[in-house]
């Protein structure tokens, strides 16, 4: 099978199960389908710093918590009719999600400048660790820090709404999820073939070689963690409207580690894979889930053996291995 | 009153930078020696407090349930060598983490399986119980001050027998070159079955002494595993020296910071917000001091390879 027709299949899959759902009336499926559309925005997202620029970054929690905070902040300010900052940076809540994600992807993005500047100057395990060590920083001080929920988390008493669209209608918002999945997934071919693609890929193979034809390492690296950090926030903001609550688990290093998941189940580096896998990671919780209360063990099972195994993951090994770069 | 408080609270800061180093120092030595991060160090130091909770009650033996923690914790380190990590001594970090994050998945929730999701307790001796007093001043609880002498005790033992034993000789030589240390003739996947093993004991046995102080469950390893990375970092990956330090200063950090932090800030401003933005500071005091160290050293404070 060739990896275009895998791919076209995923996404035939994707968008026209919850259709089928929809029509039978079984909206448990509806939202299933709205959990792996964005939780493979937030593996796309990091598949740019993975898969593209081979930065481990264990930290990505930190970006899809951050969305989810600032969308459950404005909502909660905006249906407490409090203003979020007072004086001259005046700015009120909001419940409209053309204004919420630009915002959360905004606090994102700087917070990844802050994080990969400072993570960017190690290398290796350090970047690993040190990524980490964000995160964890962050999930601490949302769990000690009592405004905003702390360790209860903070509920979002109404979805947040979208011009001529009913949120609360479980398959308008996955279209909503979905639109915006798709609308990457076609960004991020476009970015992974430009000028800037292309340097980072060649960053990943060989970083020395790549500074001596005159081009910035730290420049292209930071761009694409703050690229890959704006696209997990966004999913981390849909996320909290999905669940209509947010708390400190979404800064979990274990949120990290399932992000890193998608990625390697579908297939490292390859745009879909975050797609496969989340389809893949969704199914388990859902089928094993429902057989036996442990089933994370049979996910870690399979895991391993993906890792040591089947390191193409899903597409890999239905399409061959060849890597497609 | 105050002078006392300190002391109490030095003493704690010590017991926990003690403990972090058992865990450490196997976590450093693996990374020193084979290249590997392993994830799955917490679980080890969890399967400890397991082994050690199900002999004690088993047998009502404590020193029964800490010999079986070290055994236990040696012999699932062993097992999970030959079996998984051998296939992962070439490869990226990136499989090296996920690898042993899977197993991580499986040692919980196959801990939860057999165990259950209730907390077991862990009692200590009679002769533990109680406080001791120090000094003439303060009392100080005797579990703890065993713990504080038995860590340190297991350190000074870490130290002979990497730098004073033939088997220490290998080991350090394992990590400066493997390649040539397996050209002279020294059986090299026998020795990383051994350090491995070593750290997982390591782990397994502080495991099963701070279970008896907070409760064994699953997920416990998870919190003090991040730590202990946070101390590794510190220190130097591959250093033990290093991770001496890093586990001190991260146990007095954390300590000191959650017991003084607030106080400190109360000083200069109101009340109430200083008791919040102090306890949210201190609990993020050690990945504050993190950061600072890798700015100004990002190979850490003891780089391992020059």
């Amino acid at each position: 099978m060739s990896e275009k027709m895998l791919n076209r299949a995923l996404l035939s899959l994707l968008i026209i199960a919850p259709w089928l759902a929809h029509w039978i009336d079984e909206p448990y499926y509806v939202s299933l389908a709205t959990r792996i559309a964005i939780l493979a925005l937030a593996g796309v997202g990091l598949n740019i710093a993975l898969g593209l620029g081979g930065m481990v970054s264990f930290g990505h929690a930190a970006f899809f918590g951050i969305g989810g905070y600032v969308t459950g902040i404005l909502a909660s300010h905006a249906l407490n009719y409090e203003p979020l900052f007072s004086g001259i940076f005046a700015m009120s809540g909001s419940t409209q999600m053309l204004f919420i994600w630009p915002i959360a992807m905004l606090v994102g993005a700087i917070a990844a400048i802050f994080i990969g500047l400072l993570s960017l100057r190690t290398s290796g395990v350090y970047f690993i660790m040190i990524t980490l060590a964000f995160a964890q920083m962050i999930y601490y001080f949302s769990i000690s820090w009592p405004n905003y929920g702390g360790e209860d988390g903070l509920p979002i008493y109404l979805r947040n709404s979208f011009p001529g669209v009913n949120t609360l209608q479980p398959i308008q918002f996955f279209m909503i999820c979905c639109t915006i999945l798709l609308t990457t997934l076609w960004g991020v071919s476009r970015l992974q073939d430009s000028r800037f693609g292309n340097a980072l890929k060649a960053l990943r193979q060989n970083e020395t070689r790549v500074a001596a034809v005159g081009i910035s390492p730290l420049g292209i690296k930071l761009a694409a963690f703050v690229i890959s950090a704006m696209i997990t926030a966004l999913a981390g903001s849909l996320f909290a409207d999905l669940n209509r609550f947010v708390s400190p688990t979404m800064f979990s290093w274990h949120t990290s580690g399932q992000i890193m998941i998608f990625v390697i189940l579908g297939g490292i580096g390859r745009l879909y894979g975050p797609v496969a896998g989340a389809i893949m990671f969704i199914l388990c919780e859902a089928l094993l889930g429902s057989w036996t209360e442990y089933w994370q063990f049979f996910l870690g099972l399979l895991l391993l053996w993906v890792v040591l195994f089947a390191r193409g993951g899903l597409i890999g090994l239905l399409c061959g291995d060849k890597a497609h770069d | 009153m105050d002078a006392i408080l300190l002391l109490e609270q030095l003493l704690n800061g010590l017991q926990l930078g003690i403990m972090l180093f058992l865990i450490a120092a196997g976590l450093t030595l693996i990374f020193g020696v084979m290249g590997l991060i392993n994830l799955a160090h917490g679980s080890l130091y969890m399967i400890g407090a397991f082994a050690c909770a199900a002999v004690a009650t088993w047998s009502g033996s404590f020193w029964l349930g800490l010999m079986a923690s070290l055994t236990f914790a040696a012999a699932a380190g062993a097992l999970i060598e030959v079996v998984i990590m051998r296939r992962l001594y070439h490869r990226e970090h990136l499989d090296q983490v996920l690898a042993t994050f899977a197993l991580i998945l499986i040692c919980s929730e196959g801990t939860r399986w057999l165990f259950g999701s209730f907390p077991l307790y862990l009692d200590v001796p009679d002769i533990f119980y109680g406080a001791v007093n120090l000094f003439g001043v303060l009392q100080y609880s005797r579990y703890r001050l065993f713990i504080i002498v038995i860590g340190l005790f297991t350190a000074l033992c870490i130290y002979l027998l990497i730098n004073k034993t033939r088997i220490g000789m290998r080991i350090r030589a394992g990590a400066a070159d493997r390649q040539m240390t397996a050209a002279l003739g020294i059986n090299i996947s026998l020795l990383y079955t051994l350090v491995f093993a070593l750290g997982a004991a390591l782990a397994g046995f502080s495991g099963a002494l701070v279970g008896s102080i907070q409760s064994v469950e699953v997920g416990m390893g998870e919190p003090v595993l991040i730590l202990a990375f946070v101390v590794v970092v510190i220190g130097g990956i591959g250093s033990i020296r290093g991770a001496l330090v890093g586990a001190l200063l991260v146990g007095m950090v954390d300590t000191l910071g959650r017991g003084y932090l607030p106080q400190i800030l109360q000083l200069l401003l109101d009340p109430v917000f200083a008791n919040t933005l102090g306890a949210a500071l201190s609990s993020i005091a050690i990945y504050l001091l993190m950061i600072v160290i890798l700015v100004f050293k990002p190979k850490g404070l003891f780089p391992a390879h020059g």
